[in-house]
């Protein structure tokens, strides 16, 4: 009897199911805390869009791939990949049309120092970041979970179902 | 010295790509090259008793005591691009995987087209 | 007193390097690069690096979780050996030549703690340090010089995570006869790469790194 090498399974057992529940909100939270105040504190976009993703994938680990399906499926997550690196570009060519012509000027307010609302661009080129980084390792994760493997077959025998939603 | 370690480490790395046969531990020991050298990055950022570059105010003398800064923002963008790379390797290997049944670097050697 | 603490870390990482690459079985592998990362983080910390040191604690988190899924299947958990004196030796020389000019190198850099911002006053460190806060509005310097002084540099490394996870994506599919259903989702994003940056040849350096 062969069987295939990654079998979908569907969560973890009760303990895992449980304890993420609770802890789940809280890592989304800490990663929107991490990117919000990212030029204050340490932290910024990269880290806080990995500690984002990290909250998906636990509930993608814990309960199944469908869970994790109904709220972001891959083509969102695909569309918010883009929307966060179109934004970060945006962002940079529009120091062009208003900060005087230079790529990348920090055109908007510098603001009261220390400050949530200061800095200009900066907190938000930070949210544009995180976006596209969560959204990225997502993406990745969920494809290499569907993955059905067989050793040594060829092009024919290799199977995604990554198209389902 | 800190710094002969860290070549060391990076030595180590780059003997595993030239000699392992398996593909993974081909990708691990690039790996393994890759902290070596980030980690000498920041050591060569550092200033002696100083301060973490994180000004809100409350530092008395913060230009006169800082680390640098500026190795530190390269090796952020390093660690974010090498977790890139490695991902990208590993599908690659698993694509190889199936299709010549072996992470063996001496047996995949026929390219069918 | 830091440096003899780093030194012993280092040597952790030195020994949990060995492991990894020299050990026969994949999953003891894997747990040695993750305490070489873990190791990696507590460096950080010691060196007044914190951003970092947050940066790298999740990644190699992330990375663990995608080697061990993508790695270690019910079949393959061991890994064949096999000795090649020819070649071993080639490349033992050609470390140790390596290991030898790194030496001399390293005669030329500064002691441990003397960054180039003490040598030289004018480094451009000194002025992210000084007029950062001013300039920016930014309290983490760090931030500061990532997102405005080196704007350029996060921009292309969005690009090469965006361009490494779209090429992953693309190659865990299926390749299949009919393209037209396959049209979904991911084709619009290997659209939007190259439009993104606006000097085109960012993306075909990147792309060359990572076909080799």
């Amino acid at each position: 009897m062969k069987k295939l090498a990654t079998e979908e399974r569907e969560g973890m057992s009760l303990i895992v199911g449980t304890v993420t529940h609770w802890v789940c909100a809280f890592i989304v939270l800490f990663g929107l805390y991490i990117v919000a105040y990212g030029h204050l504190t340490p932290g910024g976009g990269f880290a806080g869009g990995v500690i984002l993703a990290c909250g998906f994938i636990l509930l993608m680990l814990a309960f199944g791939r469908k869970r994790l399906a109904a709220i972001l499926p891959l083509s969102r997550a695909s569309a918010l990949d883009c929307i966060g690196a179109l934004a970060f570009w945006v962002l940079a060519t529009a120091g062009i049309l208003f900060g005087g012509g230079v790529f990348f000027r920090n055109f908007l307010p510098l603001g009261k120092r220390l400050r949530l609302w200061s800095a200009g661009i900066i907190p938000l080129c930070n949210v544009a970041i995180a976006l596209k980084v969560c959204a990225s390792l997502v993406l990745v994760l969920v494809a290499l979970s569907v993955l059905r493997v067989k050793a040594g077959g060829t092009d024919e025998d290799f199977i995604t179902d990554i198209e389902e939603k | 010295m800190v710094y002969l370690l860290c070549l060391i480490v990076f030595s180590i790395g780059i003997y595993g790509v030239l000699t392992q046969r398996n593909l993974i531990k081909i990708i691990l020991s690039l790996a393994v090259a890759e902290s070596a050298v980030n980690i000498f990055l920041v050591l060569l950022g550092y200033r002696t008793k100083g301060i973490a570059p994180i000004d809100d105010g409350t530092a008395a003398n913060f230009a006169g005591a800082a680390v640098d800064p500026l190795p530190q923002a390269m090796v952020l963008t390093a660690i974010v691009i090498g977790l890139g790379v490695l991902a990208l390797s590993m599908v690659i290997a698993i694509r190889l995987y199936h299709r010549y049944g072996t992470y063996d670097i001496t047996k995949i050697r026929k390219l069918r087209g | 007193m830091l440096m003899n603490l780093i030194v012993v870390l280092l040597m952790f990482v030195a020994i949990g390097a060995v492991i990894a690459i020299w050990t026969r079985d994949l999953l003891s592998a894997l747990i040695a690069i993750g305490v070489v990362g873990f190791t990696r983080t507590v460096v950080f910390v010691l060196l007044r690096a914190p951003d970092v040191a947050i940066t790298q604690v999740v990644v190699e988190v992330l990375l663990l979780i995608i080697l061990i899924r993508s790695a270690v299947r019910r079949e393959v958990h061991t890994v064949e050996a096999g000795r090649n004196a020819p070649g071993m030796a080639v490349a033992a020389a050609f470390v140790v030549v390596m290991l030898v000019l790194g030496v001399i190198a390293i005669r030329e850099l500064a002691p441990f703690g003397q960054p180039l911002e003490v040598r030289a006053g004018d480094a451009p460190s000194m002025t992210y340090i000084k007029e950062g806060k001013n300039q920016t509005g930014c309290g983490n310097i760090v931030t500061a010089v990532l997102l405005d002084y080196r704007g350029y540099d996060t921009l292309g490394e969005a690009t090469v995570l965006f361009t490494a996870v779209v090429g992953a994506v693309v190659l865990l599919r299926r390749k299949s006869r009919k393209s037209a259903d396959e049209a979904a989702a991911p084709e619009p994003a290997a659209e939007a790469g190259p439009a993104i940056d606006p000097d085109g040849d960012q993306n075909l350096r990147i792309e060359q790194e990572e076909t080799e």
